[in-house]
């Protein structure tokens, strides 16, 4: 009993230190990133910052490129995801609720295309069509590249979600004598909501995120978004003057974190079963 | 109010054939019950008279206008669905309110209905819940009232008792009744209970396969089945069904099976015909049976299979062989001392018979 009782106390302290290891290699960087921001003699290693300071942010909201560049950010991004909610949503409910035959089917190719057409490999064609279409150097264009990359995707996601709830619903609502459109609006797209938010989110983050399709598309300094304006924390020689690299990145990340935060406290995250029970 | 017709309707998912071809007619003010096993096509029926499931050819008639191709909403229907389909994001009020609101009403208004009605079916005090508040059987009473909320043409109902306990599934059952006589609307029923059916309808559809089997009053269902199938779906416990050989001697029918002992009967042109495949169907329903005298002519016997005391009623069963079951319904408050060997008698007037097809044969006083 006694040797077992040891063996198991051994195993346990070899697990916790195990674990212990492992959660401070991801929590480094992490407090680091908290840390660096307010340290005015920032490095890549680890410092408690003393004394703490906001000179790093002072020098950061004096690059008024760099604050131009979130507000572009919050643009495309914004565009983007009305875009992507609302196309996502009218297309995934038509392909979940009507008989088109092979509906399936489209939802897959449109889906292998689009891991196409964000990826690097289709710049080129993406550029010469928005070039063609004189939309180069406009927030449009990376809009719509980004609705059209993401789109595929959220509508697999929605057409999940939608395929779960049941049809009844708005059989129920249309034989009381709601219209199809109000039927949608006033029982599917309610029931529909956590999956909307679940695929609003992924898509914001995805277009704050990126960094290859703005940087192709746009041209001038004003329409720069948060992710390409990153790069004037660089110095000529290429090497990042870290301090201020800090505070923009935490700047940077803070809509993420407060989408986030508002969509668990209106919302709360579920991905699947429209009903909350 | 109106009426309801079916005109050669039939329905296939794919290859599947749920409704092969069904005609009828419901009149003005009829309360129709579509009664039937499982998977028999009641719940694809009563779609295709909401407009939720398109004929695959035929038409239906509401009111004499051609509905076919109508949208749901113009049909001037409501409909109680089998499994509720209360919206989720909504409260009891607003469920039952939902459609006032599309027809305009204003909120008070239509909230004040909608505890009017959930009042009567005891759910006025949850107006507030979430449907994900309450019990099923609420749930079935919510989505009861929201049918009931607003004057339709028409009122379909998709077994909208079968999650209620027996006490409020009566008291609905009574509910549903006096509506009907209080303002005489025409409704499709759904169910397979065949007490609820007999209870509620002025006609009942039984259905079989995605037929209809026989079309008639309740008691004309109970007297005279048109088959065998009818006969074993309805009654409580239903008709007992015996296979019997048959042979003509001495200008009378004689019936011939294991434990079964009957005078022989009175011949008639339909008997004759029938009984040249050799084989038919008898039938007699538990309440016609009784525990035999020495003096009686029809007996049924065999060993005794179960006694169940049922309160005002005992169903004593025996089991002829291997040849089934036979089940008595005896109306005594006392308890039915019998022994190992049972045996059941019955008058001949309470007989039925089906041929070798399972249809009925007309009886000597019929036409
Ligand atoms: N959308 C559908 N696709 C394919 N088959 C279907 C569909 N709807 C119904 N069926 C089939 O049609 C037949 C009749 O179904 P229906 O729902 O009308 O049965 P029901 O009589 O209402 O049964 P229950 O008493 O179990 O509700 C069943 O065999 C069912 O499997
Ligand atoms: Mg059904």
């Amino acid at each position: 009993m006694q040797k077992k009782a040891q063996n198991i106390f051994v195993r346990r302290t070899v697990f916790a230190a195990a674990a212990t290891f492992l959660g401070t290699v991801f929590a480094l960087p992490l407090v680091w990133f908290f840390f660096a921001p307010f340290n005015a003699r920032a490095e890549l290693g680890l410092a408690i910052p003393s004394p703490f300071t906001l000179s790093n942010f002072a020098t950061v909201f004096q690059n008024t490129f760099a604050m131009q560049a979130l507000l572009n950010s919050l643009i495309q991004a914004a565009g983007g995801v009305v875009l992507v909610g609302a196309a996502a949503t009218l297309a995934a409910y038509a392909l979940s609720r009507s008989p088109i035959p092979g509906k399936g089917a489209v939802t897959y190719i449109l889906l292998l295309f689009s891991s196409v057409v964000s990826g690097s490999a289709a710049m080129v064609p993406i550029f010469l069509i928005i070039s063609a279409a004189g939309l180069i150097d406009t927030h449009l264009a990376v809009i719509l590249v980004f609705a059209g990359g993401l789109l595929p995707t959220a509508m697999f996601i929605l057409r999940d979600f939608i395929d779960a709830i049941p049809r009844s619903y708005e059989e129920s609502a249309m034989v009381a004598g709601a219209s199809p459109l109000q039927a949608f609006f006033d029982v599917a797209l309610p029931v529909i909501r956590p999956g909307i938010v679940v695929v609003v989110v992924w898509a914001f983050v995805n277009i704050w995120g990126s960094f290859l399709i703005p940087f192709i598309l746009l041209r001038s300094d004003k329409l720069m978004p948060a992710s390409v304006a990153i790069y004037s924390f660089y110095s000529e020689a290429g090497t990042p003057i870290v301090t201020l690299l800090a505070a923009y990145s935490l700047i940077y990340s803070l809509p993420v974190i407060a989408l986030y935060l508002l969509v668990n406290w209106k919302f709360g995250f579920r991905f699947f079963g429209g009903i909350k029970s | 109010m109106a009426s309801v017709e079916f005109q050669n309707i039939s329905k296939s998912f794919g290859a599947f054939v749920a409704v092969p071809d069904i005609s009828f007619q419901i009149a003005d003010g009829e309360f129709i019950c579509l009664l039937g096993p499982s998977g028999c096509g009641k719940t694809t029926s009563l779609r295709m008279i909401a407009g939720l499931e398109t004929p695959s050819s035929g038409r239906v008639m509401i009111g004499g206008r051609d509905v076919t191709y109508l949208h749901p909403k113009d049909r001037g229907i409501s409909m109680v669905f089998q499994d509720y389909a209360l919206y989720p994001h909504m409260n009891i009020a607003d469920n039952i309110a939902y459609p006032l609101k599309v027809r305009g009403e204003q909120e008070t208004k239509r909230h004040a209905r909608a505890k009017e009605v959930a009042d009567v079916l005891k759910i006025g005090d949850l107006m507030k819940r979430l449907p994900s508040q309450i019990s099923g059987g609420q749930q079935q009473r919510t989505s009861l009232a929201r049918a009931l909320v607003y004057p339709s043409e028409v009122y379909l109902f998709d077994e909208p008792l079968s999650n209620l306990d027996a006490k409020l599934r009566l008291e609905a059952r009574g509910f549903l009744n006096h509506l009907q006589r209080d303002m005489g609307m025409t409704a499709v029923y759904v169910t397979h209970d065949q007490a609820e059916a007999m209870a509620l309808a002025t006609r009942i559809a039984v259905m079989d396969k995605g037929r209809i089997v026989q079309f008639a009053p309740p008691i004309e269902i109970y007297r005279r089945p048109a088959t065998t199938f009818v006969a074993n779906f309805v009654g409580n416990p239903p008709m007992n069904l015996v296979p019997v050989e048959a042979s003509i001697g001495e200008g009378a029918l004689h019936l011939r099976a294991d434990g079964l002992q009957l005078a022989p009967i009175a011949l008639t042109d339909a008997i004759a015909k029938a009984a040249k495949s050799g084989r038919m169907t008898l039938g007699v329903r538990p309440e016609h049976l009784r525990i035999a005298e020495p003096s009686d002519r029809n007996v049924v016997s065999g060993d005794l299979f179960a006694n169940e005391n049922m309160g005002p009623e005992s169903l004593v069963t025996l089991e002829r062989g291997d040849n089934g079951r036979v089940t008595a319904r005896i109306f005594t408050d006392d308890e039915i001392k019998v022994g190992t060997s049972v045996h059941l008698s019955f008058d001949q007037k309470h007989i039925t018979l089906f041929d070798d097809t399972g249809a009925r044969i007309p009886a000597a006083d019929e036409r």
